[in-house]
């Protein structure tokens, strides 16, 4: 009976190729948007802790100098042998590569991905010219001499080798960058501040500070998939839906003929697993391609705006691969529930003719309303109170489900007043017509309008940050040329060097600190008009640079004022002594908090440190030969100076990137919608000719009707576009001032770009008057014979 | 002479060949008159009513309405032509769904830019469709459906009415009823009537009655 | 024979692979322990970096101010990748410590490794000085022992009451019959005080410690698979060491050494000691013997060892059992017993 039901119920799929075709591709899109999306977050999240595990960031606290110097081997052994299980880290740069030295006997365990398993050999390792670990790209770029090892759980552009090895790849005899801290440590240690007082110790943060920095760009990202999962979801949701309800006389025969309603739902509940594990295998892949067309720009992006490294590469993790198939089923359950549940409760005698889609769905027309009433409340209060991540995404989950299923209903309130409205009998046939094809088509709208608003949303987000980061660059990097020396004696030969033939020179000197109880870094600043002229602040007192200088007064960055709750004329204390703060000032990409002193309190409070890094006034002109002559006269190499030009330049090619990486997305979701509202007109064309066969017998033109076809698609795409837009500068408002905050710790202005949004109303426009073309032609190319036929019973 | 058709001739491409439905027809109608369409299913009666209404084009013949050739007529000229000459009630599905009834009625008219509200409500009124006006089609019966063609089909002034087994689809009572009502208004508008159906007692009802038989008038 | 843990590689992954067994391999460029050693003191109280391993190897049976039984362990070995010594990081010597006590009811051991070269772990002879991290053995005849873990630390103080002991033939101590050999001696008079650092509170104690030295390259044949070893202090003032090599082929080699209350050596060799286990324990899912029968006929021996603690499980990078034992029977004492190779 199984195989007689099924061959039964899979003939309307024969019989219907496009249907079949729209439920597979609106499934597969769906699962490729979301397991390329999450590919690349995959991918990235993988480069990230592996870097994390190697330089043992996140799990483990770290000692470092106070003054940004090197430790010493006498130094490291000194705290051993007072007790302190700590491990000596050696890293640095050779030919692009980072190296990090490691001491593996040492080292906690956990510490570094290096698994020494078949093969390895401590004695290689740990003498003579040593082995490096890593991936093939970055020890192929490394010069011969030790052993080379392949390991691909190495972070990317990074190897791994014995502390030893690294100190003689990198030139840095004896030389430690940080000591890594044990989580158990014995009893009876030493205090840190009698053994090495000036070691300051670095709190394990829980999780990377690349992945919390990065946060930001993988929400974006994830945003993305989930929304355009949603958009197919809302596609294959409509197929599911009309081949059920078509198939309603099918089930009526069967059930009649004496098949169990149980077996005919498990039968079509295997029919939906299969096509979502056919759907879902095809999304995979083309999730995979997504992926890596669109990593090498991801992995520019966050290499170039957080510094973290990811493979440009992309390998197939089962994690991905797994969840986009579960989101393909799920997905499809999703989906299909209604309709199953509809088929359920049908009594035996009333499956026998579809269901017209009307307009009378009043009572489901008003619990819609309702709902959608309810979750935009929800959303406004939420987004007058949201504090906390877990409330910014209740609050855009809320704000956009509620807007999807308000959508049909506003857009039915605007139709019917333009009926009113309206005076001529074809406008008037036009707005009642394009009112009831609202229910066929509300589906795809509603996923073009949560395209849309994705797009509006996260390139008002993207843009915000764009135009504040520049804004914040310009205030930041206000010197044109930056220096670093090498050691105290070069620094002192450096601005002996410069003084007479800058401007100005602006040391850089920070110390890491507690604030409140948070850590921070403490920049000493000299009084100079570049701050008075170029620093922009979200609050501060008058005369804001005055009182610093005076040396009673600190400046505080926003991350530091909202998690400490510090604001302005509140009292800081650092080394015993207070300071009041004096202003607030915005510093976008940076995770931890910061403050800034005068130069004489800073080199007051910390005596030890000596600034290496310098920032240069001087006309921009000048700069190249200043840099020839520090290179030639002073002997600090080119490589150690950096010019503010090539720094902005450098800035701006990365968002370009991001950019890049946005707009590709922002076309495939719109693609996607404009695919939902294709597969919804095609879908609706047979129903049409009906409704269309009056009005072309009482005189009007296949010509006018096909014209008018892709008019109404294009109107409703208008419509939609127009509540999309409010929806999505909601979204990043959201973004911006709810889930930023709560993720990082700062709060974005907000801009609006009218252009872009035009030019995205323009797409979205363009996508759905590609969608509703063939449909229009096919409608006007229809022959009248097949509009005669819906007049007569010989159908 | 209101509607004169020479020699006419159709021809339909099917799965075993051509098919020859008219093989050269000859008909005549003048204003005011009623004329009957009988013939067996297959004979060719509803292609020659879409024919002579515009809604499709000959093979061969001529067919000349209110002095205009229609078979020398575009798309457009034929579509202009069932917006103001002719008026058609078909078997089913002579609505326009997403209209209400009052809507529907004055469609064709206000299509003709001859809408005359007093009219409308007068034919509302003799169809009995008063209470329905406010209604969409799906909410009436198959009867009232019929009878809001019909007016629909009268509200321009058709000097042509064509239909196509208009009560076919109706029980016995409510057909009568409906055919009375239609003759009524024809003949008060003075337009022609011509009716196709293969009712011998429907064609009863008209002035002349003329039998399609395998493409020809018999 | 004192053969304690060895460590041919330090770190765990290789220890895994490679375990106890495979010990005997080659010693090349390394020196052979050759029979009738002439010792140098106090230069052979310092390290032998040309021998692949060595250590210096301190158990101690105490006694807290109630009654209650502890046991002591700290241990240093060296573990050479080259017959060399450089300084810095390129330094082919490594160093590993271990540091346990234990009580009737609890087991505390920790670990620690390190490089030599850069001064974190290492031997001197005069003055005599072992560390690793702040763990450190001072003074051989007069001196000190410190090691803290995560749970617990010790501060002792030891006195040697009697001479060093030379095990086997003249020190030259013979692991199995086709030769494999080490240099061997022990300070087995050991006075040792102190206070142990426990979770609960800090114990004052005092008891017997017992100093092995002994270095090698290949102690062990391909063949022999683990060992068992026993020290013993009787209250009558004597001791006795004992050792069992196991072997893949079920054969034992035994080994034995009966030291007289003024430190006069007699040593016995395969066929003249047994030990036979009586009951085993599973700890940490290896099963060990935790009650052995130890007859040394020709000394008039015949004792039932008994673990004062069966749970003495050293989970170090490589996992072996060591824990103070009971003696009874045909005379009463305390003594440590080492037993490896129950994997």
């Amino acid at each position: 009976m199984t195989g007689t039901v099924l061959r039964a119920l899979l003939s309307h799929w024969r019989r219907n190729p496009l249907q079949l075709f729209t439920l597979l591709a609106g499934l597969a899109l769906a699962t490729a948007l979301w397991s390329g999306v999450q590919a690349i977050n995959a991918e990235a999240r993988a480069s990230y802790d592996s870097a994390a595990a190697t330089l043992g960031e996140g799990t483990f606290d770290q000692l470092t100098r106070s003054d940004g110097q090197p430790l010493t081997v006498a130094s490291y052994v000194a705290l051993r042998r007072a007790g302190w299980l700590v491990s000596p880290v050696t890293e640095g740069r050779l030919d692009g590569v980072r190296i990090v030295g490691l001491d593996p006997l040492t080292a906690p365990g956990g510490l570094g991905p290096v698994q020494i398993a078949d093969g390895a050999d401590v004695g290689a390792f740990l003498s003579g010219q040593g082995q490096v670990f890593g991936r093939a790209a970055a020890l192929a770029a490394l010069p011969a001499g030790p052993e080379k090892v392949e390991s691909p759980d190495v972070a990317p552009d990074t190897v791994i080798t014995d502390i030893g090895v690294a100190q003689r790849l990198l030139g840095r005899d004896g030389q430690i960058d940080r000591l890594i801290v044990a989580m158990t440590q014995p009893i009876g240690q030493a205090p840190l501040s009698e053994i090495a007082p000036e070691l300051i110790r670095k709190v394990a943060q829980g999780g990377s500070d690349l992945g919390r920095l990065t946060d930001s760009f993988h929400l974006n990202l994830t945003a993305f998939g989930l929304l355009s999962f949603a958009v197919g979801i809302f596609i294959v949701n409509g197929a599911i839906g009309l081949a059920f309800e078509q198939r309603r006389p099918v089930v009526r025969t069967l059930r009649a003929l004496g098949v169990p309603l149980r077996r005919l739902m498990v039968l079509m509940a295997l029919e939906l697993a299969l096509m979502a594990l056919v759907a879902g295998g095809i999304g995979v892949a083309l999730g995979y391609v997504i992926a890596s067309l669109l990593l090498p720009d991801v992995a520019a992006t966050l290499q170039g705006l957080y510094g973290a490294t990811v493979a440009g590469t992309l390998q197939l993790r089962p994690v991905w691969w797994a969840s986009g198939l579960a989101i393909a089923f799920g997905g499809t359950a999703m989906a299909s529930a209604a309709a199953f549940w509809r088929l359920a409760r049908l009594p035996l005698l009333a499956g026998g003719s579809p269901r017209a889609l009307s307009m009378a769905a009043g009572r489901s027309a008003r619990v819609q309303g309702a709902l959608a009433l309810v979750l935009l409340v929800a959303a406004g209060a939420l987004a007058l109170t949201a504090q906390g991540l877990v409330a910014g995404f209740a609050l855009l989950g809320s704000m956009l489900i509620g807007a999807a299923l308000a959508l049909p209903l506003i857009l039915d309130r605007v139709l019917a007043m333009a009926e009113r409205l309206s005076r001529g009998v074809r406008a008037q046939w036009f707005w009642a017509d394009t009112r009831q094809q609202l229910p066929g088509l509300s589906l795809a709208l509603a996923a073009l309008l949560l395209a849309m608003a994705a797009n509006v949303g996260v390139s008002t987000m993207v843009s915000s940050f764009r135009l504040t980061f520049t804004g914040f660059l310009d205030q930041r990097l206000a010197s044109e040329l930056y220096v670093t020396a090498a050691d105290p004696a070069d620094a002192k030969r450096l601005v002996d060097y410069v003084t007479p033939r800058v401007r100005a020179v602006l040391p850089i000197q920070s110390a890491p600190a507690q604030i409140a109880g948070f850590p921070a870094e403490v920049f000493g600043a000299r009084d100079d008009a570049t701050y008075r002229d170029n620093w922009a602040f979200l609050s501060a007192n008058p005369d804001t640079w005055d009182a610093v200088a005076a040396g009673d007064g600190i400046l505080i960055n926003e991350q530091l004022s909202r998690r400490s709750g510090l604001s302005l004329n509140d009292a800081v204390t650092l080394g015993g002594r207070q300071f009041a703060v004096e202003g607030v000032y915005g510093d976008y990409g940076n995770p931890i908090g910061q403050a800034i002193l005068t130069e004489a309190a800073f080199e007051a409070l910390y005596p030890d440190v000596t600034p290496l890094r310098f920032g240069l006034r001087l006309p921009a002109a000048e700069v190249p030969s200043l840099v020839e002559a520090l290179e030639n006269d002073v002997g600090i190499p080119a490589a150690n100076t950096v010019n503010q030009a090539g720094i902005k330049r450098i800035s701006l090619d990365i968002f370009d990137r991001t950019f890049t990486v946005t707009t590709a997305l922002n076309i495939l979701t719109l693609t996607v919608a404009g695919f939902a509202i294709l597969m919804s007109l095609l879908t609706l064309a047979a129903l049409r000719v009906p409704q269309l066969a009056p009005a072309w017998a009482m005189g009007l033109t296949r010509r006018e009707l096909g014209l008018l076809e892709l008019v109404r698609a294009v109107l409703l795409a208008v419509l939609t576009a127009l509540v999309a837009l409010p929806l999505g500068l909601a979204l990043a408002w959201a973004l911006l001032a709810v889930v930023n905050v709560a993720a990082f710790g700062w709060r974005l202005p907000m801009f609006l770009f009218p252009l872009d949004y035009l030019r995205l109303g323009g797409f979205a426009l363009l996508a759905a008057a590609l969608a509703a073309l063939w449909p229009a032609w096919r409608l006007a190319r229809t022959p009248p014979s097949d509009l005669l036929k819906v007049f007569s019973n010989e159908r | 002479m209101l509607l004169t058709v020479t020699d006419l001739r159709k021809t339909y491409a099917t799965a075993d060949g051509d098919f020859d439905v008219l093989r050269g027809v000859d008909l005549s109608l003048d204003a005011g008159q009623t004329l009957a369409l009988t013939g067996e299913s297959g004979s060719g009666k509803s292609t020659l009513l879409h024919l002579i209404g515009g809604l499709d084009v000959p093979d061969g013949g001529r067919i000349v309405l209110d002095g205009t050739d229609l078979t020398a007529l575009d798309d457009a000229g034929r579509a202009r032509m069932r917006r103001e000459t002719v008026g058609v009630v078909f078997q089913q599905f002579n609505l326009i769904p997403s209209l209400r009834v009052v809507d529907n009625i004055a469609f064709q008219a206000r299509l003709a830019g001859r809408h005359d509200g007093a009219w409308c409500d007068t034919l509302a009124e003799r169809m009995g469709l008063t209470p329905q006006l406010r209604k969409y089609p799906e909410q009436l019966s198959g009867g009232q459906q019929q009878r809001v063609a019909i007016a629909r089909t009268l509200a321009p002034r058709p000097r042509l009415v064509l239909a196509d087994e208009p009560t076919g689809n109706l029980d016995e009572a409510a057909a009568a009823q409906v055919l009375a009502l239609m003759l009524e208004l024809v003949t008060d508008t003075g337009a022609g009537l011509l009716m196709v159906t293969h009712s011998d007692r429907l064609a009863g009802q008209m002035q002349r009655r003329l039998h399609l038989s395998r493409g020809v008038i018999a | 024979m004192n053969a304690k843990v060895l460590i041919l590689c330090i770190l765990p992954a290789m220890t895994q692979a490679q375990g106890f067994s495979g010990l005997g391999s080659d010693a090349a460029g390394f020196t052979l322990p050759q029979p009738h050693p002439q010792f140098e003191f106090p230069a052979d109280h310092g390290a032998h970096p040309d021998f692949r391993i060595e250590w210096w190897y301190v158990t101690a049976n105490l006694t807290g101010p109630d009654g209650t039984p502890y046991g002591l362990q700290w241990t240093l070995f060296r573990s050479a990748l080259a017959p060399a010594v450089r300084p810095g990081w390129d330094d082919p010597q490594l160093w590993m410590g271990h540091a346990a006590v234990t009580t009737p009811t609890d087991h505390f051991v920790t670990e620690r490794l390190a490089r030599g070269g850069i001064g974190q772990a290492g031997v001197e002879a005069q003055p005599f000085a072992a560390w690793i991290d702040d763990w450190h053995f001072d003074g051989i005849d007069e001196g000190t022992l410190r090691a803290t873990g995560p749970d617990f630390g010790y501060d002792m103080t030891l006195t040697a009451e009697g001479p060093l002991v030379r095990q086997g033939e003249d020190g030259y101590s013979v692991k199995s019959t086709s030769g494999q050999a080490s240099y061997y001696y022990s300070q087995p008079f050991y006075r040792i005080g102190g206070t142990l650092h426990l979770p609960d509170g800090d114990v004052p104690v005092t008891g017997t410690g017992w100093l092995d030295r002994e270095w090698s390259s290949q102690p062990l044949a391909e063949n022999q698979t683990g060992w068992d070893w026993f020290s013993v202090a009787f209250d009558a003032g004597t001791r006795m060491m004992v050792y069992r090599l196991r072997q893949s082929d079920g054969a034992d080699y035994y080994s034995a050494t009966w030291i007289a209350a003024d430190g006069t050596s007699t040593p016995y060799t395969d066929g003249e000691v047994t030990a036979t286990p009586l009951e085993e324990t599973t700890v940490d899912g290896h099963t060990v013997p935790t009650r052995w029968q130890v007859e040394l006929p020709a000394e008039g021996v015949d004792v039932t060892v008994a673990a004062v603690n069966t749970q003495a499980w050293m989970t170090t990078s490589v996992p072996y059992w060591e824990g103070p034992v009971t003696v009874d029977g045909s005379a009463k004492g305390v003594g440590y017993l080492e037993m490896t190779g129950y994997d």
